[in-house]
């Protein structure tokens, strides 16, 4: 039907078959000079020895990054905090918004200030997300720290964001919390499409509300669900603005993820080719790591 | 009948409900409440929600501030500007593509889908080179140029899902009636589209406003900073005293998105936009 309406404009319309060109070249032309090549640029940096400074070399070195990094512990270490954080962080992400889009199916009061509610974390700028939690996480005056205080326990004045084991669980909370907006909002669209019927001649059968869950609701947001948490899972795995702002990627290397480690090699020490080299690396993993996922998930459906 | 639910289902739902509003509403009515709260109460043993003695203090140190009070025009004028440039240039390609060009509307949709793969360094180094050779670095329009191009798509894909929902019919209706191309595209497909504009325009807006680390990367001079530059770099540079203006900048940091989400937020409930505006 879209095909017929498409060549029936086509045809009506036809004396302005060159203009789509017009039209489009200032948007597309942009878009390709500022993104599209800058993009293709980035991913051959990796293959050289390009470093910040008045002329930038940008001969290749070919392999050359990928060995070094092969032996730079301090990056594979990143990389494990990395894939800690963003496994936690996209489960997490996706239990609590899944638990609130069945929620929100409910027939139950409030309902409005949720839905409502369920927004905020989305709406936050980033930065901003993270200055509200580093007044929650504030050692002397932090909401956590004077409401366990409150309560008796002998919290002293702990440094949530600073202290060697409770940074990485910190900052995983935020991330959890600012990323639920976008996983609640997915999974209740995706529950519109389950159906009302099989609920309905389930239920008068006799199912349990988690046998209905389990054998209707779950496989008909698979599909849903694997969107989500592929996007939830490169999304966290780039994104280190939270990170940055929060601890810096401290205490001692505790929350250095890969991207904020590749930006630091990239402009506080300079080294453009290596940063790119570890960018690429990333696309890598963030390839395979979904490649795994999907794979095994199609094989858990048929 | 359906929902027979016991009452300890209906207890736990709401129980469950209670920590959400909680789990998602602290962070913010903590950071409100800070914003309103003076020194002396802010280092008060017993923490209290509800300021005891509000006080709009915080909000005249806030305004008082140069860097802060410069650096909101600075975002104001960036904001403005991609919204209205990215709006002019995506309009005509939006009806461009949703009536003609099928090839380039995979590859838009493509494209925004790739460019999600790929951390931000691959793209951030290749531009602060580009910006560099055009001598637009530390300038509040090479930034401008970032902020536009990294909204074009999505904006695109956003209004041109606008334009086809408008039925070709009425334009052709239109044709026959004599009235010429110009004529069609002002008279019916712009009125008809004017929310999308709207939507299109605003999270342009948004993005150019929230952004941090193109920001960071392009601009230099302090005077050009941002928003959240500004307030990132006063967070954790000053002590306790500093916290109560910090929370009032920042809650007013926070209103322009608050706002945008409040309008579009029909729009993300049926799906339309789920997933494509980032956070």
């Amino acid at each position: 039907m879209t095909v017929a309406v498409l060549t029936r404009g086509r045809e009506s319309l036809g004396q302005a078959s060159r203009s789509p060109m017009l039209f489009l070249l200032p948007a597309v032309i942009p878009v390709v000079v500022f993104s599209v090549l800058p993009l293709a640029e980035g991913i051959y940096l990796g293959f050289t020895g390009a470093k910040a400074g008045f002329e930038v070399d940008l001969s290749p070195n070919f392999l050359d990054n990928y060995v070094r990094l092969l032996s730079n512990d301090l990056f594979w270490q990143s990389f494990q905090i990395g894939i800690i954080w963003t496994v936690t962080t996209t489960f997490l992400q996706y239990v609590l918004g899944l638990g609130l889009a069945l929620l929100l199916e409910q027939r139950l009061r409030f309902l409005w200030l949720v839905r409502t509610l369920a927004l905020v974390p989305w709406a936050t700028p980033p930065v901003i997300v993270a200055i509200m939690w580093r007044l929650v996480y504030q050692p002397d005056i932090g909401l956590l720290n004077q409401t366990l205080r409150a309560a008796g326990v002998p919290i002293g004045e702990l440094n949530w964001l600073a202290d060697f084991s409770t940074a990485f669980p910190a900052v995983i909370v935020v991330g959890a919390w600012a990323g639920m907006a976008q996983t609640t909002v997915a999974l209740t669209a995706g529950l519109k499409g389950v159906p009302i019927e099989q609920h309905e001649a389930a239920a008068s059968d006799g199912a349990t509300a988690w046998q209905r869950f389990r054998h209707i609701t779950w496989p008909h947001l698979r599909p849903v669900t694997d969107a989500i948490v592929s996007l939830n899972f490169i999304w966290n795995f780039n994104s280190f603005g939270l990170v940055y702002v929060l601890t810096e990627g401290g205490p001692g290397g505790k929350t250095m993820v890969p991207a904020l480690f590749a930006y630091n090699e990239g402009f506080k020490y300079g080294h453009f080719g290596y940063a790119a080299a570890m960018g690429n690396v990333m696309v890598i993993v963030v390839l395979a790591f979904l490649y795994v996922y999907l794979r095994r998930g199609r094989r858990g459906v048929e | 009948m359906i929902h027979r639910r016991s009452r300890a289902a209906t207890v736990l739902q709401y129980a469950a409900l209670a920590g959400f509003i909680v789990f998602l509403s602290f962070p913010l009515l903590w950071m409100l409440s800070t914003s309103f709260k003076g020194p002396r109460e802010l280092v008060a043993l017993v923490p209290s929600l509800v300021p005891v003695r509000p006080t709009l203090d915080n909000y005249g140190v806030a305004f008082g501030e140069q860097d802060l009070v410069r650096s909101t025009a600075n975002s104001l004028q960036l904001s403005l500007g991609s919204a209205i440039l990215t709006v002019l240039i995506a309009l005509p390609a939006a009806y461009g593509l949703a009536r003609h060009v099928t090839v380039l509307r995979r590859l838009t949709m493509s494209w925004i889908l790739v460019s999600q793969i790929f951390p931000l360094i691959l793209i951030i180094i290749p531009l602060f080179l580009i910006l560099k050779t055009l001598h637009l670095l530390d300038s509040l329009a090479g930034l401008l140029i970032v902020y536009l191009v990294w909204s074009l798509p999505f904006t695109l894909w956003m209004l041109q899902s606008y334009v086809k929902a408008i039925p070709i019919d009425l334009e052709e209706a239109a044709s026959i009636d004599g009235a010429g191309r110009a004529r069609i595209l002002r008279a019916i497909v712009l009125p008809l589209l004017a929310p999308g504009i709207v939507v299109a325009a605003l999270f342009a807006f948004i993005s150019a406003w929230n952004e941090f680390f193109f920001a960071l990367v392009v601009l230099q001079s302090p005077e050009l900073a941002t928003l959240p530059l500004t307030l990132a770099r006063f967070i954790g540079s000053e002590g306790v005293v500093r916290l109560g203006p910090l929370a009032a900048a920042s809650f007013i940091a926070t209103l322009p998105s608050l706002v945008f989400f409040s309008v579009i937020q029909r729009h993300l409930r049926s799906g339309l936009l789920a997933g494509g505006v980032k956070g």
